[in-house]
C-alpha cells in the first residue's frame, strides 16, 4: 500500500521556482532517499510534505490529499518533520522536548513507556534529560530532534540531513540508531541527506533531484556507484 | 521603625500592582517575542469592563469575573486580529503597532467613560492591622497576597501542566512546536488572553487606590516596563523581584532621601535600570541569549 505520494508537485519562494514537478512514492513502511546537489529542491520538497512552504501539484497521504493543510494538521495526520539544523525547543529539557513530541498522544503510560525506549536508543540522552537542549552538544540535540519526531508515533518520518555539522563517528552513530528505530518501529521514511554512504545505509529505494526535477529514480543497489549520483552530489 | 514598615508594605503592594503587568509583558513576550506596550492601557479598558458591571449592579467580585473573561476574550481576539499579522516580521513595526494600540484603549475608554476620575471600589476591607508595631492597610497586605497566588499559579500552569509545556514550546521555537502538532495559532490566542487576564486583576486590584481614568496605569507601565528590563525578559520570578524592589525603593527613597522626594521617585528605577544594564545587559535573572551555529 502507499503511504505518502507525491504527483506534479511545484514550489516556490517569491520568483524562483524551486520545485518542478517532482514526482514521490512512499510505500508503507518503506524508505525513500532523495537526493541531489545544494539547491536541487530536496528540503522544499520535505516542506512541501509538512506544510511549511505552498505548494502546487498533488500530496496524498494514505489516500487522502494532504496539500494546502498547516503543518500542525499535517504532523496530526502521523507525519513527523525533523528538519534541517536540529528540531529541538532550545529553553526546554531533554525530557520537556520529548513530551512535546507526545503533545497529540493520549496514551499516558504508553508515553513514558516510548521515553524509556529514546534514552534506550540514544544512551548519551540519559544523563541530561534535565538539562536545556539548547546546551546539549549538536549530535545529542540531532538525536533529541529525531527522539522527539518519534514521540508523536507517526507514521512517516521526514528526516533532513541529520548528518549537517556533526563529526562523522557522530553522524554514523545517529544513522545507527535511526535504522535501529526504524527496525524496530517499521515508521516509514524520506530521507534527505548529503552523505550518500549515509543516504544509502538507511533506504530502499532513491531519487535525485536536480532543479526541482526527478532525474533519476532506483533501488539503492542500482544507484550505489552510479555516475549520475556523484555528479548530483558534486553539482556538476 | 513603624514607618520604615509601612513604606515597606505599602512599596510591596504597588511592586505587585507593577509585577502583574511586568508579568503579563513577559508571558506576551515569552509567547511572540513582542514587548506589548498596550498592556497597560488594556488593563485599564478591563477596569473599567468591571466598572459597567458593577453600575449594571452586579456584585463586585461578580463583575470582576466578568471582567476577567472578557478580557481574556479581548486579549485573544485582538492576538487573533491585530498582532497575528505582525508577529515574525519586522521588530519596530510590532513596536510602533503596539504603541498604537495603546493609544486605541485608552481611547476608546475615553469616549466611553471619559476622563473624569471615577471611583471604584476596594476587593478588600480598607482596615489596617498592627504589625511589629507599624500600621499596615489590610489592602495593601491582601494586594500582595492576591499578586503572589497568582504567580503561584502561573507558575504551576506553566511548569506542570500539558498547557503551559504547550505555551513554553510555542514560545521557544512556534514552526518547530508546529511540528508535533501543536496548534500554534490558537495557543498564542491562549496565552495573549492569560496576559489580558493578568492586566485586569492588576487594574482593578490598583484602581481603588488610583480611582479610575483611562491614563490610570500609565505610570505604572513604565515600572513594569523597568521590572521587566532589570528582572530580565525570560525571567518571571525575576520580574516580581524587580517590581517589589522597586516599589519598595521608590516609596523609601521618596521619604528618607529629601533630595529625590515624590517628585523625582520616577527617576529612580531609570537609574537603576541604567546602572544594571551597564554591569548585567541580560538583566538579573535573566539568561544569555547564546546561538549555537
Amino acid at each position: 500500500m502507499t503511504l505518502l505520494e507525491l504527483t506534479g508537485v511545484t514550489a516556490s519562494y517569491g520568483p524562483v521556482q524551486v520545485l518542478d514537478g517532482v514526482e514521490l512514492t512512499v510505500p508503507e513502511g518503506g524508505s525513500v532517499g532523495i537526493l541531489g546537489a545544494n539547491g536541487a529542491g530536496k528540503t522544499t520538497t520535505l516542506r512541501a510534505i509538512s506544510g511549511t512552504v505552498r505548494t502546487g501539484g498533488r500530496i496524498k497521504f494514505e489516500g487522502r490529499d494532504i496539500r494546502g493543510l498547516r503543518p500542525d494538521q499535517v504532523a496530526a495526520r502521523g507525519v513527523a518533520h525533523v528538519p534541517e539544523g536540529r528540531g529541538t525547543l532550545g529553553q526546554l529539557s531533554v525530557r520537556e522536548n520529548l513530551l512535546v513530541g507526545a503533545y497529540l498522544r493520549k496514551d499516558r503510560g504508553a508515553i513514558s513507556r516510548d521515553i524509556d525506549y529514546c534514552l534506550d536508543l540514544f544512551p548519551q540522552l540519559q544523563d541530561r534529560v534535565g538539562s536545556r537542549a539548547a546546551s546539549l552538544s549538536g549530535g545529542e540535540q540531532q538525536m533529541l530532534a529525531v527522539a522527539r519526531a518519534f514521540m508523536a508515533k507517526p507514521k512517516l518520518l521526514l528526516l533532513d540531513e541529520a548528518s549537517l555539522g556533526l563529526a562523522p563517528s557522530t553522524s554514523k552513530a545517529v544513522y545507527e540508531a535511526i535504522r535501529r528505530l526504524r527496525l524496530e518501529s517499521g515508521i516509514a521514511m524520506v530521507v534527505v541527506e548529503q552523505n550518500a554512504n549515509l543516504a544509502f545505509s538507511l533506504v530502499d529505494t532513491a531519487t535525485v533531484l536536480e532543479t526541482g526535477r526527478n532525474v533519476l529514480t532506483g533501488s539503492s543497489a542500482e544507484l550505489k556507484g552510479m555516475d549520475e549520483i556523484r555528479r548530483a552530489y558534486l553539482g556538476g | 521603625m513603624g514607618t520604615f514598615i509601612q513604606l515597606v508594605v505599602d512599596g510591596l503592594s504597588t511592586g505587585s500592582i507593577y509585577a502583574a503587568l511586568a508579568l503579563a509583558i513577559v508571558l506576551v513576550n515569552q509567547a511572540t517575542g513582542l514587548i506589548n506596550f498596550a498592556q497597560g492601557g488594556m488593563a485599564v479598558l478591563s477596569a473599567y469592563t468591571a466598572y459597567a458591571f458593577l453600575q449594571l449592579g452586579l456584585p463586585l467580585i461578580v463583575a470582576i469575573l466578568v471582567a476577567v473573561v472578557i478580557s481574556f476574550l479581548m486579549g485573544a481576539v485582538i492576538e487573533r486580529l491585530l498582532v497575528r499579522r505582525f508577529e515574525g516580521g519586522d521588530p519596530d513595526t510590532a513596536v510602533v503597532v503596539t504603541i498604537g494600540l495603546l493609544t486605541l484603549v485608552t481611547g476608546i475608554s475615553a469616549v466611553l467613560w471619559g476622563y473624569n476620575n471615577l471611583a471604584f471600589p476596594s476587593l478588600f476591607p480598607l482596615t489596617s492591622v498592627e504589625i511589629l508595631g507599624a500600621v499596615v492597610s489590610v489592602r495593601s497586605l491582601a494586594t500582595t497576597v492576591t499578586i503572589v497566588a497568582i504567580m503561584v499559579v502561573l507558575q504551576v500552569l506553566f511548569l506542570r501542566t500539558k498547557l503551559g509545556l504547550a505555551l513554553r514550546a510555542v514560545a521557544d521555537n512556534p514552526g518547530s512546536a508546529a511540528f508535533s502538532g501543536l496548534p500554534v495559532g490558537r495557543l498564542l490566542m491562549v496565552g495573549w488572553g492569560l496576559a489580558a487576564v493578568l492586566g485586569a486583576i492588576a487594574g482593578v486590584l490598583v484602581a481603588p487606590q488610583l480611582t479610575l481614568t483611562p491614563g490610570m496605569l500609565d505610570t505604572a507601565l513604565v515600572y513594569a516596563l523597568a521590572a521587566v528590563i532589570l528582572g530580565g525578559l525570560s525571567s518571571p520570578i525575576g520580574c516580581v523581584v524587580a517590581a517589589s524592589a522597586i516599589g519598595v525603593l521608590e516609596n523609601l527613597v521618596a521619604v528618607y532621601v529629601p533630595l529625590i522626594g515624590h517628585d523625582l521617585k520616577i527617576a529612580v528605577p531609570f537609574v537603576l535600570i541604567f546602572v544594571i544594564l551597564v554591569i548585567r545587559p541580560q538583566g538579573l535573572f535573566g539568561r544569555k541569549v547564546v546561538v549555537r551555529v
